[in-house]
């Protein structure tokens, strides 16, 4: 079974290699099973994406972004992009998250 | 053929009681539905890639007991480890254990007694896609649950193995799966001291008869029988008994409800004035066929067949009706596998007129509590319990 990585940045890929424990932890399932095709998952086109891309998928796969579309709004997005940065230590500047706030509410907001 | 979404719209313009599901059990959530297998798993329904998010489709919730293959997968964290079962260990510690242990496997098997419990294992966010309004989170149908033979340990014995110290408060468990950034807050949870030490709370390592599936949970996982799943530890490697409230991202802020806005247990030592964690699950029922928007053949025999649980008092009765809520009636319930188990029913459906009907389900629990018709609002999207329609088509 193939790693699917190609599409994870670096930091992702370092965690793969498991420490500590008592050396009973085996080598870490893959991140996703590439039988699954997580690179199906396509953002909408539109400036931003890139961006959010790269940084929205370091600790989750993106359909993480259109499945919660129906439940958000610009002010819910804003919350959820301080909550990745702030309780889950998501590397973004605050350039950074004011980019990926107006893609994600232009493009998700309401519809996936 | 009518869309998922006609159908719901149809429905629910005149259903007079309760909340009309989608023919698949999915209800309002709008996502194409990708069915996917995991390696050594049934193909479920995808809500996340990674970490893997899979929930069990209405058609594997038919069983009495829910096959293993067929059993949700619910993950926060992405790094998980394939664990060697020989070469696995049990920490228990902490400030108010008298002694650590290691326990491997074999002394877990053969160290206590091997005990069994049928119990429902239900997500706290189960059925959060079909919540008003619409709340973030992992977009749920009706599948992230299911009901299986556990087989394992007291974890009460393994705590007093190790001696709980007359102060302890919490028992704080940690699971083998990790974040991928180290900023991110592993996965622990606690249980109050009482229910850690109740006798129907597991380490467990079989389910069904069948050691653990890798994705839910292998080697050894917690069990704990009428609390939701959060705190079923999975792929479990630290017990720790402690003297003070853990205060990690996953029980201060995460899985959390308005304090007092709903019944079921307390767990006063993480209660603050506007939020307790989520703890019991409340009683329930599912509509497992016929789907809605099923064709009954006018004149031919039909049943109407489903679980209903609660959180432990065990099912007293589930009601039916088929006028909007007016007259309900009893349907007939069926083995009981246990206080912790869900507990089927079955109702004979009059199908001797043409046209619509509209059949909702009410469960009552042996503490009196009754499924409710409106949703209780909660920032998470947990406990939704309303009553459940299905709109069938005689003709
Ligand atoms: C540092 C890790 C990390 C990064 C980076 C990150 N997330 Fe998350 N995200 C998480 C974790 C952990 C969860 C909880 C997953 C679960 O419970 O299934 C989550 C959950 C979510 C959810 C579901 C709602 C919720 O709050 O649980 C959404 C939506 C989401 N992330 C969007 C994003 C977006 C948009 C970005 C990019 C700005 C992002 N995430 C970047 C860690 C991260």
């Amino acid at each position: 079974m193939k790693v699917a990585l190609a599409r994870l940045p670096a930091l992702a890929t370092a965690a793969l290699v498991l420490g500590g424990a008592g050396g009973w932890l085996g080598a870490a399932e893959p991140l996703v099973p590439a039988q699954l095709k997580e690179e199906t998952v396509r953002l909408k086109d539109a400036p931003g994406r890139e961006l959010t891309e790269g940084r929205c998928n370091i600790c989750h796969s993106l359909d993480y972004i259109p499945s919660n579309a129906p439940a958000m709004n610009r002010a819910v997005w804003q919350k959820e992009v301080q909550k990745m940065r702030d309780r889950f230590g998501g590397p973004l500047t605050d350039e950074e998250a004011r980019q990926i706030l107006d893609y994600l509410d232009g493009n998700y907001s309401g519809k996936p | 053929m009518a869309t998922r979404r006609e159908l719901l719209l149809a429905a629910t313009g005149g259903c007079l009681i309760g909340r009309v599901w989608a023919s698949d059990g999915a209800g309002t959530v709008a996502q194409v539905e990708a069915l996917a297998a995991l390696p050594g798993k049934k193909p479920l329904i995808r809500r996340s890639f990674r970490p893997p998010n899979f929930e069990t489709p209405l058609a594997d919730l038919a069983a009495p007991l829910t096959d293993n293959g067929a059993f949700f997968v619910r993950y926060h964290l992405t790094v998980i480890p394939r664990i060697d079962p020989d070469s696995w260990r049990l920490q228990v510690s902490g400030a108010s254990a008298r002694r650590a242990l290691t326990l491997s496997l074999a002394e877990l098997r053969s160290g206590f007694e091997q005990v069994e419990v049928v119990a429902v294992n239900q997500c706290a966010g189960n059925r959060r896609g079909l919540f008003t309004p619409r709340v973030p989170g992992v977009q749920w149908g009706g599948g992230a649950m299911g009901n299986a033979r556990w087989r394992g340990v007291r974890l009460r014995e393994v705590l007093q193995r190790a001696g709980v110290a007359a102060d302890a408060l919490e028992v704080v468990f940690g699971g083998a799966d990790a974040p991928v950034l180290p900023a991110t807050p592993a996965f622990v949870k606690s249980l109050p001291v009482e229910r850690a030490l109740d006798e129907s709370t597991l380490v467990a390592f079989e389910m069904n008869g069948r050691p653990l599936p890798h994705w839910n949970g292998a080697p050894a996982r917690l069990v704990v029988p009428g609390w939701v799943g959060t705190y079923w530890m999975k792929h479990l490697a630290s017990i720790r008994i402690e003297p003070r409230a853990f205060d990690g991202f996953w029980m201060k802020t995460a899985y959390r409800v308005p304090t007092g806005a709903f019944p079921g247990a307390r767990f006063t030592s993480q209660e603050t004035a506007e939020t307790t964690p989520v703890t019991e699950l409340l009683v329930n029922s599912l509509i497992v066929s016929p789907g809605s928007g099923a064709r009954l053949s006018r004149g031919a025999h039909a049943e109407l067949a489903g679980k209903a649980w609660d959180g432990g008092a065990g099912i007293e009765g589930v009601e039916v009706s088929v006028d909007g809520g007016q007259r309900w009636r009893d349907a007939t319930l069926q083995r009981d596998l246990g206080r912790f188990a869900w507990r089927e029913f079955r109702f004979v459906l009059d199908t001797s007129r043409a046209g619509r009907l509209d059949v909702a389900v009410r469960a009552r629990s042996r503490n009196g509590a009754k499924q409710p018709d409106k949703l209780t609002p909660n920032p998470s999207g947990y406990h939704d319990n309303i009553v459940q329609a299905v709109s069938l088509e005689i003709a």
